[in-house]
């Protein structure tokens, strides 16, 4: 389960960007300790380091998805080449090996859909049943699922494809989607997060006015979830997006590949005895691979940020 | 990076080898293989028809399976995209250990042939007339991939070493072409002097490339009987390489990239990485890897140990086997047959290949190939040289792949502590002993 652990450091750029949120809040602190320096020069060093270390990765990327292969080896790696391919690379990791790089991105979007979305919902149906039901082994689940995030996902890869091939599994998208399925540090977020957010009171309230279990999930609870439920979302999107070494071992057809795999074989072409090296269309693939990833972080923000507010107000 | 593989995999690899070698041990199945199929029952299964599944990252067999299925109609090849090195080996493993998704037809490399075959993952071909196709090989790559009366799979290709070079750098410090490896030495330190920047070659330690030149200077560090092994490191063959090779290390006169990286293919390019003794099916790497240099480098025979020797040795290269486990081996033989030995070498030559067979390295128009790469050099007659100059009698251990696992954690350490490179390769042979009686083997020292 390192994925969640590593997904928080997209997340660290991200805040800058909504710095207009968190502005007010640093001046509203201000307030409490006026006699202190208007900024701390130390910090402001400290987070342009931290900024720096993650953007520029980024820009590297941007910019030598605009060289050719050729240009990428006679250039300096922070600035442009004499040509400007990004067009052609574009249409080039579309069109390569008979458009392969299209079937990736659309299996990758079913592992996230299917994967990171039945995670999510497990997750919540879970969190919400441990943080509001009391029933006997509670304890014993509590205990199970901390274990479980403490476990890493490459530790069970191994059995699980043993497990898997006795069933006849691998090599199918199921392969990958299942495994997905299970989040324990999803559920362990959500049922704190039900705890804090869903007053026991409210749900009561519910019952007594004659509403169901399930309409007073679906119409109390899980509104109140909302910013928890996209925070999980975010998470499981981005490690299912990312996963790697599960469908490594998994799966063989390269149809069924995901991004990250089907990168790793283009990659891997220039380790390779006649091999067509296209490292151009590498970068070009993985500027691609984590466009939408952006465009996610960048929708989900607001809910998300509302979510991380929502706790503080309660008090 | 092919080499610089996590030691999870590698982990992985070994675990799964073990495995491996208790499942394969288990079965039985392989009596099957040792009773004779005709060209007959071959020819009936072709007219049968069905899947056969290919598990390998030869570009070439792209076109090869898309020729076969318009030969054999009923036939369909699943080319499974393949990543080469430990990863192709760790998949291979675990399938044959769970016994399910077996592939039909498998990519090895000749150094991994030994230990698929030792643990009877794959099948013997000569039943199916493989044992006849000898004299269709050049020595290196046959005596790799056969053992006793036993043929565990067709060469696909073969890689007999040369010396390329970059003449731009050569030619603008004046520096002669090596012939011998004292003269490399020299050129070494005259290139290094002239630009600090450049380097003749890099090296961080690949098990590979010291193997291939432990092979060339007459050394023979692996003696294999079955299951009995000799592991030494200390003949004359080593002592000369290490002489050179330490001197290199010594005076810092190779560059610290390694190989495969991208970092690797802008060496080549910009001139900081002035020669590769690899094998002969670099140029293919170099005209889609390299476009900026093209012009620049040329190839020359290997540098010899002494002056006037002609000896060589085989650098890469795989074959196609298949394993024991192949559910459709009469059709697996057929693809192979066609791919290795019939039809489809022409095309893979074609596509830029190079042959592990006599009358393709033979041929006027192989040999009269001009590369205009190599700036209109028919590099092809020296590289068809070098594997007429090869050695024969040269083994790999039957756990090789395990062995060059280890290799940066023993002889790596010469290159970046004051480990020599003598100590390095007797810390190798030790651990390679001690996996080896791990192993079931009978290691002699």
């Amino acid at each position: 389960m390192s994925s969640p652990l590593t997904t928080s450091s997209p997340a660290a750029p991200a805040k800058p960007v909504g710095a207009g949120r968190s502005a007010p809040r640093l001046r509203g602190s201000r307030k409490h300790t006026p006699g202190r320096p208007k900024r701390s020069k130390l910090l402001t060093a400290l987070s342009s380091l931290v900024v720096l270390y993650t953007v520029v990765p980024l820009i590297w990327l941007a910019i030598n998805a605009t060289k050719t292969q050729s240009g990428l080896a006679d250039s300096n790696g922070l600035w442009f080449a004499h040509d400007f391919a990004l067009w052609s690379n574009i249409h080039d990791t579309f069109t390569y090996d008979d458009g392969v790089f299209t079937r990736w991105l659309l299996n990758t979007l079913l592992y996230v859909v299917l994967g990171a979305g039945g995670a999510t919902l497990l997750a919540v149906l879970g969190g919400y049943a441990l943080a509001k039901f009391d029933f006997p082994g509670k304890r014993g689940i509590f205990a199970t699922v901390i274990g479980a995030v403490a476990v890493p996902g490459t530790a069970l890869a191994v059995p699980t494809f043993l497990m898997f091939s006795k069933m006849g599994l691998t090599d199918t998208p199921w392969a990958v989607i299942i495994p997905s399925l299970v989040s324990p540090f999803g559920l362990y977020l959500m049922w704190v997060f039900a705890t804090e957010a869903i007053p026991t009171e409210l749900l009561e309230a519910a019952r007594i006015d004659g509403a169901g279990e399930a309409r007073t999930f679906f119409t109390v609870a899980l509104p109140l979830l909302a910013p928890g439920i996209v925070t999980v979302l975010l998470f499981t999107t981005v490690a299912t997006w990312n996963n790697y070494f599960l469908p490594l071992i998994m799966l063989k057809d390269s149809d069924w590949y995901p991004l990250t795999l089907g990168l790793s074989v283009w990659n891997s072409q220039a380790e390779t005895i006649g091999g067509d090296v296209i490292f151009n269309l590498v970068i070009t693939g993985s500027l691609l691979t984590i466009l939408p990833l952006i465009a996610a972080f960048l929708f989900l923000q607001k809910y998300w940020q509302s979510g991380l507010a929502a706790g503080s107000v309660k008090e | 990076m092919r080499r610089k593989t996590s030691r999870l995999l590698r982990g992985l690899a070994l675990l799964s080898t073990l495995a491996l070698g208790a499942t394969a041990c288990g079965g039985s199945d392989d009596s099957s293989d040792t009773k004779a199929v005709s060209a007959g029952d071959i020819q009936a299964a072709l007219k049968k028809g069905g899947t056969v599944n290919v598990w390998a990252w030869e570009p070439t067999l792209k076109t090869v399976a898309a020729d076969f299925q318009k030969k054999y109609p009923k036939v369909k090849i699943n080319l499974v995209s393949e990543r080469s090195g430990d990863k192709h080996y760790t998949a291979l493993s675990n399938a044959i250990s769970a016994g399910k998704g077996v592939p039909d037809v498998a990519q090895v490399e000749y150094f991994a042939l030994g230990q698929y075959a030792l643990t009877k993952g794959l099948a013997d071909l000569a039943p199916y007339g493989a044992d006849k196709l000898k004299s269709k090989y050049t020595p290196g790559p046959w005596n790799a991939v056969n053992d006793g009366d036993k043929v565990y799979g067709l060469p696909m290709d073969s890689g007999p070493m040369a010396l390329f070079y970059n003449k731009k750098v050569f030619d603008k410090y004046k520096i002669a072409v090596p012939t011998t490896w004292d003269e490399y030495l020299d050129a070494a330190r005259k290139l290094h002097k002239a630009d600090p920047k450049a380097y003749i070659a890099n090296d961080a330690g690949d098990a590979g490339f010291t193997t291939s030149m432990l092979w060339q200077a007459g050394s023979r560090p692996y003696q294999v009987d079955g299951t009995k092994v000799k592991i030494d490191f200390a003949d004359a063959g080593a002592k000369k390489f290490e002489a050179v090779w330490q001197k290199l290390i010594d005076e810092k006169l190779l560059s610290p990239i390694n190989g495969w990286t991208d970092d690797w293919y802008k060496g080549l390019g910009d001139g900081t990485i002035a020669t590769l003794a690899t094998g002969a099916w670099m140029p293919a790497n170099f005209i889609t890897g390299v476009p900026n240099a093209s012009g620049d480098w040329r190839a020359a025979a290997l540098p010899a140990w002494t002056a006037g020797d002609k000896a060589s040795a085989e650098n890469g290269g795989s074959s196609l086997a298949v394993p024991a486990l192949s559910k459709n081996k009469e059709l697996a033989y057929a693809f192979v047959e066609y791919a290795n030995a019939g039809d489809g070498v022409a095309t893979r030559v074609k596509e830029g290949a190079f042959p592990a067979t006599n009358a393709e390295l033979q041929s006027s128009t192989f040999l009269g190939k001009e590369f205009p790469y190599f700036g209109g050099q028919k590099a092809n007659e020296i590289f068809a040289q070098s594997a007429a100059n090869v050695a024969d009698d040269w083994s790999y251990l039957p756990f090789q792949p395990y062995a060059n696992s280890i290799f940066n954690d023993t002889v790596g350490k010469a290159y970046v502590s004051g480990t020599t490179l003598a100590e390095g390769l007797k810390a190798w042979q030790d651990a390679s002993v001690k996996y080896g009686e791990e192993q079931g083997f009978t290691v002699e020292k």
